[in-house]
């Protein structure tokens, strides 16, 4: 078994992008290789200037606790998303985008973020990455 | 052999983490990397992914102000 971190990241809220991207950078960092598979409002994250515009799984009080969790992440010192998209890919972190998601929401490889993108996949692919790796989760 | 040093100071998880990780990378087998912050789990976790990188801990020291760790690839 490869040493590996596969990650669908389904939800498309901002915080769960946080975890999903510490995550796969954590597992990057201890030497493991990792992927992300988008799909569904996931997608939604990766396309041109969609990384903050998840709201947040709970407390979101139509953005304005978004708005707080901002302010905090900015007075913590917290990476932005940019930054840890931007390190995942220079430690080699693939991305993978679910062509059947993309179809049904309507959703053009050039909406997308195309320059982080490694591949465009079904089921398929992700069962290929994820019956190798360690560590699967679903965020 | 070089010597080279990663500032994480005042940065929280993940990233001294990943800094260590792309300091490590560019490095070559003998070079000591050396890491310093004031993250706490980073402090913690930085020898967690030495030994999971195979990577040997020179030194780990604490000071006031931040604690400097110390690696040979």
């Amino acid at each position: 078994m490869t040493d590996k971190a596969t990650i669908v990241f389904h939800s498309g809220d901002m915080d769960k992008l946080y975890s999903a991207l510490i995550i796969a950078n954590g597992a990057l960092s201890m030497g493991m290789e990792a992927s992300l598979y988008l799909t569904f409002w996931g997608l939604e994250r990766l396309k041109k200037a969609g990384l903050y515009k998840g709201p947040l799984s709970k407390k979101n009080m139509l953005g304005l606790g978004k708005l707080m969790i901002l302010k905090r992440i900015k007075k913590n010192n917290v990476a932005s998303l940019d930054r840890l998209l931007a390190d995942y890919k220079e430690l080699g972190g693939r991305i993978i985008a679910c062509e059947m998601t993309m179809d049904l929401m309507g959703i053009k490889p050039k909406d997308l973020r195309e320059d982080v993108i490694d591949e465009y996949g079904a089921v398929g692919t992700y069962i290929r990455e994820a019956r190798d790796s360690s560590i699967t989760l679903f965020i | 052999m070089a010597e080279i040093k990663v500032d994480v100071r005042g940065e929280s998880c993940p990233v001294p983490l990943v800094e260590t990780r792309k300091a490590l990378k560019k490095a070559v087998s003998g070079d000591i990397i050396e890491i310093t912050g004031t993250n706490p789990a980073s402090r913690k976790e930085i020898p967690m992914a030495a030994d999971a990188l195979s990577v040997k801990i020179i030194s780990d020291e604490q000071t006031a102000e931040a604690w400097t760790i110390r690696l040979q690839k």
